[in-house]
């Protein structure tokens, strides 16, 4: 297994330095191999080495890791209900998102994850989190080959995703999707 | 917060286990949902377990359901445990999820099974191995352990699957599973059936994607089919080949059908309908039609069967019908007799006797089990305060009485039971009690009545339990309800009441009145065999040799599990006794109960006036019978139901198979030359239908009418696979293969009209007839799949079987069905107006508010839709609009989910039972 070996300091990080690692993992594991991703139908699996103790493994394993490491934890929620639903969103992530990338899935993904968000800002409702991030980047690569129609097809999930690139620090080096504002086609239900 | 599980679902496993470590720390109300049912509003698949969160988000990850659990505990995450979770999530669920597949869909053993996961397991046995720690993420058990103990449970309680060399996994499995509440999940997850307790749930999912990947490159449908052994296409071939011969005899018809020592005699009741209203849907599957089913499947195994039904006559209900419709109680039950009767003729219930209880013999056997007990001392004398009217000179029977319910408030209690919270009523407890006849506020008085002496009897009761029970085919609900009542300590119960429609008692002082229902309905079932032969005791005292059915909805299972058989040990007369109870849960009518005062649901007498045939009635009910689990009837999943199923998968099967014969070979069956894909089609058909016979002779009706469908579709894929459309058009050997696929597929449809008789006994004849089918093929079903139509045997005519349903044809009925008449509304509207306290009830909200709540909503929306339809003024529409709307928003309130609910379609859907049947 192929990972991003970043030695971390347990002090204190920008929330800078987590995206750059998670997002630098992602992209690096799509631009050497364009389909790496589907190795015997896996997903390359990232490893973190830290100094003090063991290694991690598994990308929302990370990236949790790496926001309490940068004393951000409130990205992760802040109630148990909030907790629980992050993690959710997390295991979906890795499960869903990564795990399928038939158009029809997609589809059906993006059906469900629109009507989800039909009555929400965030994941959670209303506080930004990491679910957030690393749904907005597992959805990047979907969403930028959307149609203008597809696009307001998934209404919710375009606002949700504009609002998360336009979020300060977070598209780092990924292209920028656009969305118009004005509705083009007003049947599109 | 509320869980929703299903049967058979594995993610309860580690969901329920978990759910201690939240025990006290917030109230969680657990709720069984079918595998098929859409719980989460958001998600298009159906996902359980799914926990609903107080703030009306949904958890539908089987971790983060645990998660919560023990961050409701005050556990803190850790990255060990996110590690486990997140590989438990996207490494061994994939892996699992084929093993299981393989081991219970495909029925596969051994390495077919343990190598999928094989690679995980020996990662978990590797990881606890160098850590040297007992559990998971440490010294001591914590969520990881939970989630992948919950995950690998079905799979490694079967020691073949949890390989020895793998100590650490074993010894770690070993402990877990021994917690306390991980037996406990275990026990109510896998009711000590092991895996196969998933099946009927696993059946239902679509194909675990981590198996379609390979399914892609090998052949599906080789994978598929090498679950079969050679021996056991070698015996499908032989059963196969044998064809007619096979069959045993016809058993000729008898008139009395009687016992026949040596034989198995199939006793089978149907709850006794009450005579004073018309059956709703409910009624019908709830007992009626699924005995009917039973009953034809047990003829069709040659048992030895008497199906027998009834009005029940007797009581204080029929007295109230009567002074409403002006009649005497006899002329009341003469008229609803014919009515009941009528629509079981029109759903073709094949009752060998359908009798009533207002006879001779129901006087004589009633007073002769009461003499019994009586010289036995199992009836007791007591004083029982009672309510009576002044102004009508009378005590009131409880249905005479009604009142505000002591228990949640609710206006229309009746004596003896609330409609709303359930609970039993004792009449003089109600609050505001009114004469239901005069409207004037009744009194106390007292009054002597008989009581049978249920706590003497209970010791006799639980040995037979015991004996019984056991290996016996009782619907969980009804051991559950027994359980809960002998739990609860039984107590007397009064036998008598002040009426003059009924039983007399056969004891001085006691002249004016008569036997209460709950003593004497039960007798009906032996008082109607008594009208039907004179050597009725030989089915009913008779236990060593008469297996006895009971048919009914859960409201049912007190009289029939438990005062019955109380009173007949009491009476010491070797009765037969229940040996299977068969309760079905409730059916609720699209967004409510079936109400027939508001005119909402389809009853037994309009059913007919839709148009739409009694087999697809038949089959939709049985489709969606309450087994397990309450359903819902719907008309547009009726329509999908038909169209998909019936028409698209059968009808399209057995027309396709029947015009080949008839277009390609002149009606003659061609040769058939089977090749082995064609035998290890004999031997999958031949699996499904000995499933269908296990099924069955457990009396789960509804699963084993998904078999049916499976072997079509099985035909079908096989038509579409082998085009004998094309092939009768090649060369010789083509012409050959086209006849033998022909040739199979119309065997195939020969059996499924027999298995189909049951469920749909005209559409079944139907096909017989098309198939030109010799009687005794029609008439028995085997466990093995023969040849029944062999080569030149000539068919009929064949015609399409089914009609489609279209959709402006259903909402029409929809609407016709669906609400109630304007002056009904109207009233209800004044009472919803002038309950300006609908917001102070809400306060505190239990369930119960939350319900009352709903049918506000509910009878609101039913309003709003009649002044729609009525084209009623603007502002009236928008006053009641405005009424709704703040009613839904008091329910979501008390709910506690947000405001604006997605689609609003949950807060519509009462969830009030409509009791499926009624001889209380």
């Amino acid at each position: 297994v192929k990972g991003t070996n970043t030695a971390l300091r347990a002090s204190a990080r920008k929330l800078l330095v987590i995206l750059e690692v998670v997002v630098s993992f992602e992209c690096e594991g799509r631009s050497e191999t364009p389909r790496s991703s589907v190795v015997n139908g896996k997903q390359q699996i990232p490893v973190l080495q830290t100094n003090n103790g063991p290694s991690l493994t598994g990308l929302t394993t990370i990236a949790a890791h790496l926001v309490k490491q940068a004393n951000k934890e409130y990205l992760l929620g802040s109630t148990a209900e909030e907790k629980a639903i992050v993690q959710q969103w997390l295991e979906y992530r890795v499960t869903r998102v990564d795990g399928h990338s038939s158009k029809d899935d997609i589809r059906a993904l993006l059906k469900d994850l629109n009507s989800y968000l039909e009555d929400k800002v965030y994941l959670t409702g209303y506080n930004f989190t990491l679910a957030d991030i690393l749904l907005y980047y597992g959805l990047h690569r979907f969403i930028v080959d959307l149609t203008v129609q597809e696009k307001e097809k998934y209404l919710n999930v375009s606002r949700w995703f504009c609002h998360i690139q336009h979020y300060p620090g977070i598209r780092q080096h990924l292209s920028s999707v656009v969305f118009i504002k004005n509705r083009l086609y007003t049947n599109s239900h | 917060m509320r869980l929703f599980v299903s049967e058979g679902a594995p993610g309860s496993l580690p969901v329920l286990a978990a759910a201690r470590r939240a025990q006290g720390r917030a109230e969680l109300l657990i709720s069984t949902v079918g595998p098929e049912e859409c719980v989460v509003p958001f998600l298009t698949q159906p996902k359980v377990p799914v926990l609903q969160l107080d703030n009306g988000n949904y958890l539908f990850s089987t971790s983060a359901i645990c998660r919560y659990f023990f961050l409701l505990s005050g556990w803190e995450q850790d990255d060990l445990t996110n590690q486990w979770l997140e590989w438990e999530a996207t490494e061994l669920q994939p892996a699992l999820s084929a093993a299981l597949y393989y081991l219970v869909v495909q029925g596969k053993k051994g390495e077919d099974v343990l190598g999928p996961v094989r690679r995980a397991l020996t990662h978990i046995d590797h990881s606890l191995s160098r850590r040297s720690c007992p559990f998971l993420a440490g010294e001591t058990e914590s969520l990881a352990d939970i989630v992948l103990w919950g995950a690998l449970y079905p799979l490694l309680q079967d020691p073949a699957y949890l390989p020895e060399e793998l100590g650490a996994l074993h010894s770690w499995f070993q402990t877990v599973s021994s917690q306390e509440p991980c037996q406990r999940a275990a026990e109510t997850v896998l009711k000590q059936q092991g895996v196969l307790a998933l099946r009927p749930y696993l059946q239902k999912q679509p194909q675990p994607s981590s198996l379609q990947g390979r399914a892609v490159s090998n052949e599906p449908e080789e994978e598929e089919l090498a679950t079969l052994s050679e021996e056991e296409i070698a015996m499908a071939v032989t059963a196969w080949e044998k064809g007619l011969g096979n069959l045993p005899p016809l058993r000729p018809p008898q008139n009395p059908v009687l016992p026949v020592a040596g034989e198995r005699n199939v006793l089978i009741t149907s709850a006794l309908p009450y005579v004073n209203n018309v059956p709703h849907l409910g009624n019908i599957i709830g007992c009626v039609l699924s005995a009917d089913v039973f009953a034809r499947y047990s003829r069709l195994r040659q048992w030895n069967t008497l199906y027998l039904c009834g009005t029940d006559e007797y009581g204080t209900a029929t007295e109230t019908k009567a002074m409403e419709e002006g009649l005497t109680p006899q002329e009341i039950c003469d008229k609803y007799h014919a009515i009941h009767a009528d629509i079981y003729r029109w759903f073709n219930i094949s009752f060998d006797i359908f009798g009533r209880t207002t006879t001779p013999q129901q006087t004589k056997i009633t007073q002769d089990i009461f003499q019994r007990l009586f010289s036995r001392g199992f009836v007791l004398q007591d004083t029982v305060e009672q309510l009576r009217c002044e102004q009508c000179a009378r005590f009131l029977a409880d249905r005479f009485v009604e009142g505000v319910c002591p228990f949640c408030g609710y206006e229309e209690a009746r004596g003896d039971q609330c409609d709303k919270c359930g609970k039993l009523i004792n009449a003089t407890e109600l609050k505001k009690p009114q004469c239901k006849v005069c409207r004037s506020c009744p009194v106390v008085k007292s009054s002597q009545h008989l009581f049978l002496d249920l706590p003497k009897l209970e010791k006799r009761l639980e040995e037979w339990l015991e004996n019984t029970l056991p290996g016996s085919d009782w619907t969980p609900n009804a051991r559950f309800i027994i359980r809960s009542w002998l739990r609860d300590g039984l107590k007397p119960r009064c036998i008598t009441r002040d009426l003059k429609w009924g039983t007399p008692v056969p004891l001085e002082g006691f002249e004016d009145k008569v036997f209460y229902v709950w003593f004497d309905a039960t007798i009906g079932y032996l008082s109607i065999t008594a009208n039907y032969t004179d050597q009725w005791e030989r089915w009913w005292k008779n236990p060593e040799q008469v297996s006895l059915y009971q048919f009914m909805a859960k409201d049912n299972v007190p009289f029939h599990g438990l005062v019955f058989p109380c009173s007949a040990l009491g009476a010491e007369d070797n009765y037969t006794l229940v040996s299977h109870l068969i309760a079905t849960e409730y059916l609720n009518y699209e967004d409510g109960k079936f109400s027939k005062s508001r005119g909402v649901g389809v009853f037994g007498d309009m059913a007919q006036d839709t148009g739409i045939p009694a087999d697809i009635w038949r089959f939709y009910l049985l489709y969606i019978r309450p087994e397990g689990q309450d359903s819902a009837f719907s008309w547009t999943d009726m329509l999908l139901k038909n169209n998909s199923e019936l028409l698209n998968n059968l009808g399209n099967f057995i027309n396709r198979a029947g015009m080949f014969v008839s277009k390609f070979f002149g009606g003659y069956v061609p040769e058939m030359v089977l090749t082995s894909d064609d035998q290890r089609l004999l031997a999958h058909v031949t699996l499904e239908l000995q499933h269908y016979h296990q099924l069955l002779e457990k009396v789960r009706i509804r699963d084993a009418l998904r078999s049916i469908l499976t072997i079509s579709r099985h035909g079908n894929q096989y038509i579409q696979v082998n085009e004998p459309w094309k092939r009768i058009k090649g060369s010789e050997a083509d012409r050959q293969r086209a006849g033998t696929v022909t040739g199979l597929a119309v065997n195939i449809a020969a059996l499924l009209s027999v298995m189909l008789q049951p469920y749909m006994p005209t559409v079944s004849a139907t096909i017989q007839a098309q198939l030109q089918l010799p009687p005794p093929a029609c008439g028995i079903l085997l466990t093995n799949f023969l040849c029944t139509l062999p080569a030149g045997h000539l068919i009929g005519t064949v015609s399409p079987l089914f009609q489609k349903l279209e959709n402006d044809q259903i909402e029409s009925l929809r609407q016709r069905f669906g609400g109630g008449q304007l002056e009904e509304s109207l009233e209800l509207k004044a009472k919803v107006s002038s309950k300006p306290a609908v917001g102070e009830t809400v306060t505190a909200t239990g369930p119960q508010q939350i319900q009352v709540l709903m049918d506000e909503v509910t009878k609101q929306g039913n309003i709003v839709r009649e002044l729609k339809a009525q084209k009623a003024d603007k502002n009236q529409v928008a006053a009641e609009v405005a009424k709704l709307l703040d009613l839904k928003k008091q329910l979501a309130l008390a709910e506690g989910k947000p405001l604006e609910t997605p689609k609003g379609s949950g807060s519509d859907f009462g969830s009030v039972a409509a009791t499926g049947s009624s001889s209380t």
